[in-house]
């Protein structure tokens, strides 16, 4: 079924099994995630026709579950935006707030969800990608602890960053759905059993996974921390939204401080240098030969390639294996990416210490509001400052759940991110489901 | 693809772009640019750099790498069949992937 906000690239349904926990349940999927038989297409021109031969895993387990896929879901080109508006496909409206992106690059994901054309879906985040359509669309959503969930058959874009993460409409439901995707897998060996990886070395906690148990809404007790660095940048409607969240939170039990993160000062330019620099070798397997768009061209073979790729990529694509070529040229590698891993590692320890004296960090998901359709992709920076609250969870492999905290006074959704420690992702639903 | 020499990669330089280093990276990168890609692109990218100076700032960091080998024995196992690695190719001969002819 098409959607009259463009929130599918292709709507053929695929069936799961008869019985199983998400029986009865559509899950809409993001079109990099593979399935076999149904064309994947990344948002790309370069990979229109381009029919997976295989399932991903999260799309064998959501089978499994008895979910049914009703379609592929819009998205940025190869997951490089944040507002859905670099797909080949066209751009997604917000069914939440017409006239305004979705966000991106899951925009048709979180779409299809907020106007109840799905009961829940897949997206991918690599610095925000989940989290900020969930916030604009005033939907759930979760980026989980890099290695919970299996990233085979997923189409690569920066692989250190990335993970596949649910959303949805409520904490509990966006946590049943992590609890059928989660766990380890052969065919990716960056996956980790929870069991173990979130208990102290040498044990295992069986209830790892049981995550839609901990959505019980119980914040008697918390601590949370608010990086100030996160809340000092936003538009003033979304922090005005954001601290009443937390007073709510206060109301139930919930105590707060703020901590000063220095180092999330530069996690923008981190990431950006990192992602694009990945990029620029994930995306060379595109050739027109194996698979993709060929122009037919014959001759010399890097010029036959370089006409393809300029026909199948878009500008936002192109911009970014270009900067990301740049980075890691010669000359140019300890100047940009050797100082973006200089300030991950940073990062991460400074996430850590504050985790050691607080349970969750909270701030604004985004810090702006939806913005209007047709406005971002001219100022490519300003585009890319929008991902300051998200980016800096991915360069710290941690996992992060945005929750809807509220509209502002024009009825725009804000969304409250609340971050936890590696494989903590019961104390982030937790947390969250006081308040979705 | 990405590992070349830029020619003129000095890295004390200021983020110094011009369309001469665009066409330089989109030759590395292979991705051909028309005239006004380039001219977007110089401008950009002079922005975008500029911004990622920003990173000179970072202090030096001893990053304690979470990292352990994960092995599995080597044994044969079902992997795609030829006709299924196949069938997404714009061209194929004898199954094989068909590359442009070289004149």
């Amino acid at each position: 079924m098409a959607t009259d906000y463009n929130g599918y690239i292709t709507t053929e349904s695929i069936a799961g099994a008869d019985d199983g926990p998400l029986a009865g349940t559509t899950v809409a999927v993001k079109d990099n995630i593979s399935t076999e038989g149904v064309r994947t297409t990344c948002g790309s021109a370069m990979l229109d026709d381009y029919v997976s031969p295989y399932d991903a895993t999260v799309v064998e387990r959501l089978k499994a579950a008895g979910a049914t896929i009703p379609g592929k879901t819009n998205m940025d080109e190869f997951g490089m935006g944040t507002t859905t508006e670099t797909s080949a496909f066209g751009p997604t409206e917000n069914p939440a707030a017409p006239g305004h992106v979705p966000g991106g690059s899951s925009g048709g994901s979180a779409a299809v969800v907020a106007a109840g054309d799905a009961d829940m879906a897949l997206g991918t985040d690599t610095g925000g990608s989940v989290r900020c359509p969930a916030a604009f669309c005033g939907v759930v959503g979760i980026k989980p602890t890099y290695g919970l969930v299996s990233r085979y058959g997923l189409v690569a874009y920066a692989n250190s960053l990335e993970q596949i993460g649910p959303i949805a409409p409520t904490v509990e439901e966006a946590a049943e759905l992590l609890e059928v995707i989660a766990g380890p897998d052969d065919a990716d060996a960056t996956t980790r059993d929870a069991r173990e990886a979130s208990a102290p070395d040498g044990e295992t906690d069986e209830s790892a996974y049981d995550y839609a148990a901990a959505a019980d809404g119980d914040v008697e007790g918390l601590d949370i921390g608010v990086p100030t660095e996160l809340v000092e940048g936003a538009d003033p409607e979304v922090e005005s939204v954001f601290w009443d969240a937390i007073a709510d939170l206060e109301a139930r039990g919930a105590s707060y401080h703020e901590v000063d993160l220095e180092s999330l000062r530069y996690a923008v330019e981190a990431y950006y240098v990192i992602a694009m620099s990945e990029a620029s070798s994930n995306l060379a397997r595109f050739d027109g030969v194996r698979y993709g768009q060929s122009g037919g061209y014959d001759g010399n073979w890097n010029e036959t390639f370089a006409r393809s790729r300029e026909e199948g990529f878009g500008e936002e694509v192109k911009s970014r294996v270009l900067l990301g070529t740049y980075a890691l040229s010669a000359g140019y590698h300890d100047k940009y990416y050797k100082q973006a891993q200089d300030a991950r590692a940073w990062i991460k320890r400074e996430f850590d210490e504050a985790l050691s004296a607080a349970d969750v960090l909270a701030s604004p998901t985004m810090p702006v509001t939806p913005m209007p359709t047709g406005e971002s992709l001219d100022d490519p920076l300003k585009m890319y400052l929008a991902d300051a609250n998200t980016t800096p969870v991915n360069l710290a492999n941690l996992p992060a759940i945005s929750v809807p905290a509220g509209e502002t006074d024009e009825g725009l959704p804000v969304g409250l991110q609340l971050v936890g420690p590696a494989f903590g992702e019961k104390e982030i639903i937790r947390a969250g489901s006081a308040l979705a | 693809m990405s590992d070349g020499e830029t020619g003129d990669g000095d890295a004390d330089d200021a983020a110094a772009v011009d369309p001469e280093a665009v066409r330089h990276v989109a030759d590395l990168a292979r991705i051909d640019l028309d005239d006004a890609e380039v001219e977007r692109f110089t401008e950009r990218f002079a922005d975008v750099l500029a911004y990622f100076e920003t990173l000179e700032e970072v202090p030096e960091v001893e990053g304690e790498a979470d990292l352990a080998n994960v092995m599995r024995p080597d044994e044969v196992r079902d992997s795609l069949s030829q006709e299924d690695a196949l069938a997404n190719a714009p061209e194929t001969e004898d199954g094989y992937f068909k590359g442009p002819k070289v004149s």
